[in-house]
């Protein structure tokens, strides 16, 4: 597992050095893009950064909104294939049912890229997939963490996201094996947020409540940054100042929690990059070039940034993604 | 023992729903090929005779035979198979399907295991022709008018029984030349041997097209004749359970001066409820209105009190011309209003006897002038005195009072707003005789005190010995008042029949 | 009198409450202790005031509606139209007074609408309201374009989050309101005709209450109350969420409504036991969060406790333990 991420992220990150170098091969290349949505801040963003990295390429991008329905889906990829796109990308809404509509596309000879989720179809279907690694962004934050309190004893308290869900279930496990062997650092707390602002902060009042008015919390991990937002609202109600009496680390890089970085409120935070397009057409270039195939599963990068990455910088450069 | 004669026979019914015997040894017998009608003011177990008859209900003892025959009819399918077939009045097919769907509901000619549509049709066609029916089957059965889409349930219930038909007030919403279209269709159904049992509050229709007649009264049947053996005035005297004819009961003493007038409703009226009628109302006097259920009695009151809106005529107050659109209009004038289902209508069952006196006084009021509890127990102690009110406390729910200190209440709560004028309807039904008496009592007291009272009710003497004036409905239309000599049970009940004797003005 | 207040404490809904809040103390010493912080009091006990104001207020809104036998389905989409109205005015360079006002006028004429459907058109409420339930949410993610509307207004994170007397501010406003809307239907013949309509609308028209306007007035304070609410939220996490704000919530005012002892088939209704009805609930959610329980099994000991409240005020349990006197039925003859 570790091998092939590692590979992946080489491969990766190569194809990302050398995207430039790429970018004039694949002008005037028509692909279509059919995104699930925009139900979250991170969709939004999704798509604008796609729209972006194409209009660098100079592709002609096909946007198709599914509005949460794998049938509008479907009929977007029929329509993408009637038109005799070069390529198509897909985020799939559900993992099953797609094995007839990419069975089409193959035979139309029409490349598909996954983007951000995988489906459970024969891999000969599509080119590749592209996405994060939900573990690994776990990983790094807990990695942060020991890193920062080195050999001090650190009560850790846990917002979770919505109880059951996979990014939930992913980000903790990533977290957990990170700080597994670090006896000084102990999850004391854990409770889902939900994913929202309000429930983030409603939670963290309990936590502090329960641990002593918030002296006995060394550090608050929040599986999305939106409940950290919420966290570092309770911590100064309680009188404590978010980043000092407390560290906050969290999920998704969105551009709030980048102000809140900037006044020193917040600590660290792993990307979920909304940016899964710039490697989709790093492959695809390669394919369209000389038919190189790429690996089955791209991962993009858990880039970890702290107040040492510009962070008033990256909220510029975030704030007008949809986030 | 077996009398082959009926095709359907229900013999020694009996019916008891908790302590309550809905029917009481009921005999009950059709032959094929005549028109049988079923007689009964509400309550008298016409539904629950029909409802044993087509088996959605059990008897509690007796027995249901067909061709002298015992059957169990456990549900109304089972009825259809022994050829019992039902037309409500109100038409319970799919008004969204087509009249050729509807025809052939749950028994749709197949062809290869699917439905069989042209033939469906056809045979639709054929049979629409036979009930003078001249419409397209595909054709969707709610855009035709009720009176086709009531023969389209009867041909139906025809088609799917064939022996015994049971039609249940059919002609209630059907206009004249429509329910003589339905009359041809019975008595073609007749000449073909069917029996037909036929239910009606519409005396006239009875007379028309029924052979036989049975009337039904708390439960019992009073009589089964042929027609051609009773008068109409026999039959409403059947009907009320009072030997009216011989009771001796005149009216109120015409020696009291009657006030000046408070009312005038001239060609008062509203479309499909009530014809206009004309009456003037006096202080000082009870207006006793007589008629068989469902004659317009109720559609009256409430087009008085403006609970439906009267669209023809006009009515004056005091003399000076008023509009009523709505009950808030009435109660501003001083009308008050008890109407005849107080469960449904009257009560407030969850509320208290002191809240249920005072509300509609509070209503008067407005929001803003509340009446404090103090108040409120003052007002509702007073009243609840004045009408011998037996509730253990004011502030219990009055949904745990009997009928009869239920309707006290709602009388005590029109009182409670000083009336000028209040409209009865049917007060004394259902009710004990300790608090009858005490309504009749009230009733004189408010006529002598100078309101003007409008009283409907079905107990003919009581009607007559308090009453200056009475005035008849029959078929939704007011067509007799009678006053002086005339305000006897007799003549009221020849009114109601329709006979010409008398002094019907 | 001493009696009779010691007989209205001795209500179920208040036995569930201290039951709930005994039940977190076993769980957590702490949970009752308070302490003075930075000009506010700080505490559990204040956070079940100041989380539970919220949905307080939309069961101060939603129990007049439910008395008259119907429901406010659209009240939490009505919170999140509100919220976004408020941020996306006030982040536009409106003041805040101007924005609290709009948002306050858009959640009244929710309230309308939904009177409106319901009293002139004769929906069914349920109906009538779930069509502003799930537009209202589509209305509040066009207002905001779908992402979080954040904003720096002071007077609307004050709303949210600043203190009054050491009372959070938002259960400030929910006593406030709590005492305006009682006084409104008890001093008034307000309640009795709400009630009355609940009850039996036929009757009651025919006795001369104007039975359309009530509705509309119900169904127009439910909105407002709504509106109020997710000003609220929105100040507390500086920002409109219109994706969560008052997700769901429309669920827990009915909840608290009916623990508040109001039938859903309307007529007698309480709003003071409604707002304890949305503690009880708050109680739960806070003992849940300081217990430390594993989320897996918060929504299991929820239900299991919403059970136990529920039982406990049954009739059953009223005969069981006939604490209060029944009225007498009359002896009849």
């Amino acid at each position: 597992m570790s091998i092939i991420t590692k590979l992946a992220l080489a491969a990766s990150l190569a194809t990302a050095l050398s995207s430039a170098a790429l970018a004039q091969d694949i002008s005037g290349k028509v692909v279509g893009f059919s995104q699930i949505g925009s139900e979250s801040g991170w969709r939004a963003a999704e798509t604008s950064v796609t729209r972006q990295e194409a209009e660098a390429r100079g592709v002609d991008l096909k946007f198709a909104d599914a509005q949460q329905k794998q049938e509008n889906q479907i009929k977007a990829i029929r329509g993408f294939i009637a038109q005799g796109v070069d390529a198509i990308l897909v985020a799939p809404v559900v993992a099953t049912g797609w094995d007839e509509v990419l069975t089409e596309a193959k035979e139309a000879e029409i490349p598909v890229v996954l983007l951000d989720r995988g489906v459970d179809a024969p891999e000969d279907l599509y080119l590749t997939s592209v996405a994060s690694d939900q573990v690994e962004e776990g990983r790094v934050a807990g990695q942060w963490l020991v890193d920062t309190v080195g050999a001090e004893d650190c009560k850790v308290v846990e917002l979770q996201g919505t109880v059951g869900s996979t990014p939930a279930i992913n980000r903790k496990q990533g977290f957990e094996e990170a700080i597994a062997g670090h006896d000084n650092i102990t999850i004391a707390r854990s409770q889902t947020g939900d994913f929202t602002r309000s429930k983030g902060k409603e939670v963290m009042e309990g936590f502090i409540k329960a641990e002593n008015g918030g002296a006995d919390i060394c550090a608050v991990y929040a599986h999305n940054d939106d409940m950290a937002v919420g966290a570092i609202q309770a911590i100064k109600d309680a009188g404590l100042k978010p980043g000092t009496d407390i560290l906050v680390v969290s999920i998704d890089a969105v551009p709030d929690i980048f102000t809140a970085i900037a006044a020193g409120e917040a600590n660290a935070t792993v990307e979920l990059t909304p940016n899964m397009a710039g490697p989709a057409f790093d492959v695809l270039a390669a394919y369209w070039a000389d038919g190189t195939e790429p690996e089955k599963f791209i991962i993009t990068e858990s880039k970890l940034y702290t107040s040492a990455d510009d962070p008033a910088g990256e909220y510029e450069r975030r704030k007008d993604l949809g986030y | 023992m077996v009398d082959a004669d009926y095709a359907l026979e229900a013999r020694g019914i009996i019916k008891v729903f908790g302590n309550h015997v809905a029917l009481d040894n009921v005999d009950f017998g059709l032959r094929a090929g005549e028109i049988h009608a079923l007689l009964g003011e509400n309550g008298a177990g016409k539904s629950t005779l029909i409802k044993i008859l087509t088996g959605a209900y059990q008897p509690t003892t007796g027995q249901v035979l067909a061709d002298g025959v015992p059957v169990a009819v456990d549900n109304p399918q089972q009825a259809q198979k022994h050829g019992i077939g039902t037309v409500y009045q109100e038409v319970n097919l799919l008004p969204n399907r087509s009249v050729a769907e509807n025809l052939f509901l749950g028994h749709q000619p197949t062809r290869f295991g699917l439905v069989d549509r042209r033939k469906m049709e056809r045979d639709s066609r054929d049979i629409l022709e036979r009930y003078g029916l001249d419409i397209d089957p595909a054709s969707e059965l709610g855009a035709h008018s009720v009176a086709v889409q009531q023969i389209v349930a009867i041909a139906r219930a025809v088609e799917l029984s064939g022996k015994v038909l049971i039609l249940d007030e059919p002609t209630a919403s059907l206009d004249r030349n429509e329910v003589e279209r339905l009359f041809e269709i019975m008595r073609d159904l007749r000449a073909k041997g069917l029996a037909i049992v036929f239910i009606t509050h519409f005396l006239d229709q009875v007379f028309a097209v029924a052979d036989r007649v049975t009337i039904l009264r708390n439960g019992k049947r009073i009589e089964t004749r042929a027609l051609d053996d009773v008068t109409r005035t026999d039959v409403v005297r059947l009907m009320l359970g009072k030997d009216v004819a011989f009771s001796g009961a005149t009216g109120v003493q015409d020696a009291r001066p009657l006030g000046e007038v408070l009312l005038d409703f001239r060609n008062y009226g509203r479309k499909r409820s009530v014809h206009p009628f004309t009456l003037s109302i006096h202080k000082g006097e009870v207006v006793g209105v007589a008629g068989l259920l469902g004659s317009g009695r109720t559609e009256m009151a409430r087009i008085m009190f403006g609970a439906d809106a009267a669209d023809e005529g006009e009515v004056h107050f005091e003399g000076k011309p008023v509009s009523i659109a709505r009950p808030t209009d009435a109660i501003s004038k001083g009308f008050g209003f008890c109407p005849e289902d107080r469960k449904a209508e009257g009560i407030f069952g969850d509320l208290s006897v002191r809240e249920n006196i005072i509300i509609a006084l509070q209503g008067k009021l407005g929001w803003f002038s509340a009446l404090n509890r103090d108040e409120q127990m003052e007002i509702a102690g007073k009243f609840g005195e004045a009408m011998d009110i037996r509730a253990a406390s004011l502030d219990m729910p009055i949904k745990l009072l009997s009928g009869g200190n239920q309707q006290k209440v709602i009388l005590s709560r029109w009182l409670a707003t000083d009336p000028a004028f209040l409209i009865l309807d049917e007060p004394t039904r259902g009710i004990d005789v300790g608090a009858h008496a005490e309504i009749v009592r009230t009733i004189n007291r408010l006529r002598d005190e100078g309101l003007a009272l409008v009283v409907i009710s079905s107990e003919l003497d009581e009607v007559v010995a308090y009453s200056s004036r009475i005035v008849v409905m029959r078929d939704r239309e007011m067509v007799a008042e009678l006053s002086g000599k005339d305000i006897n049970p007799g003549v009221i009940v020849q009114a109601i029949a329709n006979h010409k004797e008398g002094t019907a003005s | 009198m001493m009696r009779r207040i010691l007989g209205q404490l001795a209500n179920p809904q208040l036995l569930a409450l201290a039951g709930v809040l005994l039940i977190n103390w076993l769980l957590f010493p702490n949970f009752f202790r308070i302490t003075w912080q930075d000009g506010r009091l700080f505490g559990s006990l204040i956070d079940v005031l100041n989380r539970g104001a919220p949905v307080a207020i939309l069961a101060i809104g939603m129990v007049g509606v439910i008395a008259t036998k119907g429901v406010d389905l659209s009240v939490g989409a009505v919170m999140a139209m509100a919220g976004a109205v408020a941020a996306t005015l006030v982040v536009a360079g409106y003041p805040a007074p101007i924005a609290v006002a709009a948002a306050l006028t858009v959640g009244l004429l929710c309230g309308l609408w939904n009177g409106f459907l319901v009293a002139v058109l004769d929906i069914q409420p349920i109906v009538a309201t779930l069509v502003l339930m799930v537009a209202g949410r589509g209305i509040a993610q066009l207002i905001t374009q779908g992402f979080i509307v954040t904003f720096n207004d002071p007077v609307l994170i004050f709303i949210g989050t600043g203190s009054f007397l050491g009372l959070p501010m938002a259960a400030v406003i929910a006593i406030v309101l709590l005492v305006i809307v009682t006084l409104l239907v008890r001093k008034t013949a307000l309640g009795l005709f709400i009630e009355a309509v609940g009850v039996n609308r036929a009757a009651a028209s025919l006795a001369g209450i104007r039975s359309r306007m009530l509705l509309l007035y119900v169904y127009g304070l439910s909105g407002l109350c709504a509106a109020i609410a997710g000003i609220i939220v929105a100040g507390d996490i500086r920002g409109a969420d219109a994706n969560n704000a008052g997700l769901w919530l429309e669920l827990d005012a009915i909840l608290a409504v009916v623990i508040g002892g109001t039938s859903l088939l309307g007529g007698r209704f309480s709003v003071p036991l409604a707002v304890v009805g949305a503690i009880i609930i708050q109680a739960m959610n806070t003992g849940i969060l300081v217990s430390g329980f594993p989320p897996e099994f918060n929504l299991i000991v929820k239900a299991g406790l919403i059970f136990l409240v529920l039982i406990i005020q049954s009739p059953l349990a009223g005969r069981l333990f006939p604490a209060r006197l029944r009225p007498v039925q009359e002896a009849r003859k």
